[in-house]
């Protein structure tokens, strides 16, 4: 069993609080994924779950056992740094072999282990080689070997592929997910990128300015944002937000009544994209696009919606023309609503 | 392009280069012509005199038990402050600053400091008197000790020099990104074990630079053993000293000098080799 259990942690560098009470609950075996944008926080819980940083307050249990006051090496986990902290005067067989001598396992397991974890990352043709002679990518992989190697009850990951290509980092990706799964790891997995974050998590924390935002699985942060942070930062394009006022429980755009959770007030109307559909007659919400996109799979337009930027994803086959008025029909069960003035999330009426 | 680039390096660093070769070189060619000049023509007489002396294998055993007692320990005591300064989170430069003072002073008066402490009439003796620990003044520093003499002039020199070996290791301390050594924690790296298998390694090039430069200042030792020890502590380049002002014989003096500019150059040599770092094993 480790779980790991994040009570109300706080860092203070100075006088810039840098995680303000967060607090997260991995169950043994999860995979939870940390999303969020530069500087919010992230290598900083990292690195208190770690040990490698002293939280200010809160506490840090892991299956079970408080280890707030514990060194790193008695907490039970491995980790992959985000500058991968490779040692530059081991071969790349010791790199990986790090873990397992310090366990005092046997050579052969040793050479088991690490044959292992290096032809699952796909370095095994350099385990003689150092680390200077191997490229950003190649690296990176060498400090996950070096990770799994070990096999941890506990693995904290710090954006571990954001150095690989596109094609390598989706097969990392997949094989890591079912290396990870077999094994049972707990598993807190750093990323800004979201497709890495939604293909890969059980349950993705979304965090923003030294607090988690929302926690919950890869669909339930896309439909449901709990902010509007949550909203434009998830999604391809990501959600749209148009400034409406609601007044006796409805809010209108242009002819279209929708009902709002609120009596009255300020709101922002979240829409993703993809939840809008083209009305065949024109009527609904009037959209005027300026620019049309093919992608291929669909079509991306932007315009506006009440003189608001919108972006709309269009069957590839729609004849939509740029400078035309289109009209929008949408689904108010898979709106949002955000209070203008908390930027959070009304429960739905 | 290339060809361009090619000699820019060299021309850059030829002011360098001629003033070096017209200060040091020159007088360094004369020093070994002078060490080889007999009466008549090229001779080695010199080297036969310089190896003929009564004291020349004293010094030459002195100063190589010197060196091998002074500077392991110089290195290792060093080791032990840089790390416990690297460590500092507070007060960090201050430390640094106070253990750098005997940088400041001068070798003959670092060695009249501890003269002052060690002689007869020393503070150390009177010290041991006023406990009762003594009976009267003790010689330290006599001939009939010999290893009180020795142990003095070491521990003055490991007082007076081992700051710079601190000041090498620190900077070279500061180099190495803390990751490496988290990293080993993290995956159970006791302190030692991290200390033998990744800081140790990693601080190489520095220790290697130290090294080099404290033998070969060892080799030169002087001030501190005249001001101490006098003859009674014949050391090479006190030799040296002795054959040019009193002996008046410079060519026995130039002959010292090349010797030890050849033990100083095998010794750094021998360091190159043995603790050369592979470029590729670099961060
Ligand atoms: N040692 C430190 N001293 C002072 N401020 C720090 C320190 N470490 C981090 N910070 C600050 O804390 C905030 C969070 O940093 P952190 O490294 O956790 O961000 P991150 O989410 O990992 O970002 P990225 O995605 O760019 O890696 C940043 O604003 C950063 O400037
Ligand atoms: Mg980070």
């Amino acid at each position: 069993m480790a779980d790991i259990v994040i009570d109300r942690v706080v860092k203070e560098f100075g006088s810039f609080r840098a995680l303000q009470e967060v607090s997260l609950n991995v169950r043994d075996g999860e995979f939870v994924a940390l999303l969020g944008p530069s500087g919010c926080g992230k290598t900083t819980l990292l690195r208190i779950i770690a040990g490698l940083e002293k939280q200010d307050s809160g506490r840090i249990v892991i299956g079970g056992r408080d280890v707030s006051e514990l060194a790193p090496r008695k907490r039970g986990l491995a980790m992959v740094f985000q500058n991968y902290a490779v040692f530059p005067h081991m071969t790349v067989f010791e790199n990986v072999a790090f873990g397992l001598r310090m366990q005092k396992v046997t050579q052969d397991e040793v050479k088991r282990k690490v044959e292992r974890a290096a032809a699952l990352l796909h370095i095994e043709g350099y385990l003689d080689r150092y680390p200077a002679k191997l490229s950003g990518g190649q690296r990176q992989r060498v400090a996950v070997a070096r990770a799994l190697a070990v096999e941890p009850a506990v693995l904290l990951m710090d954006e571990p592929l954001s150095n690989l290509d596109a094609l390598l980092r989706l097969e990392m990706r997949t094989e890591l997910k079912a290396v990870l799964r077999e094994a049972g790891t707990t598993t807190i997995y750093v990323t800004h990128d979201q497709t890495e974050a939604m293909g890969l998590a059980d349950r993705i924390a979304v965090m923003y300015g030294g607090r988690i935002d929302q926690i919950g699985t890869p669909l339930e942060v896309y439909a449901t944002p709990a902010t509007r942070f949550v909203g434009g930062f998830l999604g391809s394009p990501p959600m749209n937000f148009i400034k409406v006022r609601c007044a006796q429980g409805t809010a209108r755009i242009g002819d279209t009544a929708l009902p709002c959770p609120a009596a009255g007030g300020e709101m922002e109307l979240g829409l993703r994209g993809e939840d809008a559909s083209l009305a065949s007659n024109g009527s609904g919400i009037p959209f005027d696009v300026r620019v049309v996109e093919p992608m291929g799979s669909h079509l991306l337009l932007t315009g506006a919606i009440d003189g608001q930027l919108a972006r709309i994803v269009a069957p590839p086959t729609a004849t939509v023309t740029a400078g035309e008025r289109v009209g929008l029909t949408v689904d108010p069960a898979r709106l949002t609503w955000i209070d203008g003035a908390t930027g959070r999330a009304v429960a739905r009426a | 392009m290339s060809s361009r680039t090619s000699w820019i390096p060299y021309a850059l660093i030829a002011p360098s280069v001629l003033f070096l070769a017209a200060f040091f070189l020159v007088p360094l060619v004369q020093t070994v012509w002078l060490s080889f000049s007999g009466d008549e023509g090229l001779s080695l007489v010199n080297y036969q005199r310089m190896a003929g002396d009564l004291n020349f294998s004293l010094a030459i055993q002195n100063t190589f038990l010197l060196t091998l007692v002074v500077v392991p320990i110089q290195v290792a005591l060093a080791l032990v402050m840089a790390t416990m300064v690297s460590k500092l989170e507070k007060g960090r430069d201050i430390a640094l600053w106070i253990l750098t003072i005997p940088l400041g002073i001068s070798d003959l008066a670092a060695g009249l400091a501890w003269l002052s402490l060690l002689q007869n009439t020393g503070y150390l003796n009177s010290a041991l008197y006023a406990l009762g620990i003594i009976p009267g003044p003790v010689g330290w520093l006599s001939q009939e000790t010999p290893w009180s003499l020795f142990a003095a002039i070491a521990m003055a020199e490991i007082w007076r020099a081992t700051a710079i070996v601190l000041v090498i290791l620190i900077a070279g301390l500061q180099l190495i990104p803390k990751e490496f050594s988290e990293a080993a924690e993290i995956f159970g790296a006791q302190p030692w074990t991290r200390f033998r298998r990744i800081t140790l390694p990693l601080l190489k090039p520095s220790l290697q630079s130290a090294l080099i430069l404290r033998t070969v200042l060892a080799f030169e030792v002087f001030a501190v053993v005249y001001a101490l020890g006098g003859r009674n502590f014949p050391v090479l380049a006190g030799e040296a000293y002795t054959w040019q002002n009193e002996n008046q014989n410079y060519g026995v003096a130039a002959a010292y000098a090349v010797l030890i500019m050849a033990i100083s150059l095998a010794a750094t040599a021998l360091y190159l080799r043995v603790l050369r770092t592979r470029p590729e094993q670099l961060p």
